[in-house]
């Protein structure tokens, strides 16, 4: 079950509508992502509230054997 | 006894514990084995519990984080990150930090070794 990387782009951005988001296909599979999410709402936040915040956004895309997306590689910070 | 109490009690009685998909011997997925990976050579001593051997704690560990991915690391109880995290962390000496006011033990040297190879 593979995601395509403007899918992924658009469940982040619903939660996320002003961030700056890249997406990568790291191994061309539609499977194995890194994202990058620069987001004002993350200023404060330590990375595991961060990332939860982004997982949330992704609805389940990732749990467990069922998910249609097995690795998604997260960065999240503020703007600088 | 549910899950939920078995994974208090494993968080509780080592202070460091890396939930993690097979072992720290044999991981069966690269993120795991790359957590795993920087522990080891670190000189961590840590407990490992492969949530492959256990539906249950499979699903718990999820639910007691509300972190949906595997590997899960955790240091005197709290859980600190998955892999993407503990890489940020290895490289920006956070982890060493963490680890040093926790009182675990660990290898500067390797420590900084790994940031020298990744920097």
């Amino acid at each position: 079950m593979a995601m395509q990387a403007h899918e992924i782009e658009e469940l982040i951005r619903s939660s996320f509508p002003s961030a700056k988001i890249t997406i990568t296909d790291l191994a061309g599979d539609g499977n194995h992502y890194a994202a990058e999410v620069i987001d004002e709402s993350f200023r404060g936040q330590n990375r595991v509230q961060q990332q939860r915040a982004v997982y949330a956004a992704l609805k389940g895309k990732m749990d467990g054997a069922a998910g249609e997306l097995h690795a998604l590689a997260l960065t999240t910070k503020a703007p600088d | 006894m549910s899950a939920e109490q078995q994974i208090k009690d494993t968080i509780t009685a080592n202070d460091v514990v890396l939930y993690m998909k097979g072992t720290k011997e044999m991981p069966q997925c690269g993120f795991s084995s790359r957590v795993a990976g920087v522990l080891n050579y670190m000189g961590v001593n840590f407990a490992d519990v492969n949530v492959l051997a256990d539906d249950a704690i499979r699903q718990g560990i999820k639910d007691f984080s509300d972190w949906p991915t595997i590997p899960q690391l955790y240091v005197k109880g709290e859980f600190v990150g998955g892999c993407d995290i503990i890489t940020e962390m290895t490289l920006s000496g956070e982890l060493d930090t963490l680890l040093a006011e926790n009182g675990v033990a660990f290898d500067k040297d390797a420590a900084d070794k790994i940031r020298e190879a990744n920097g």
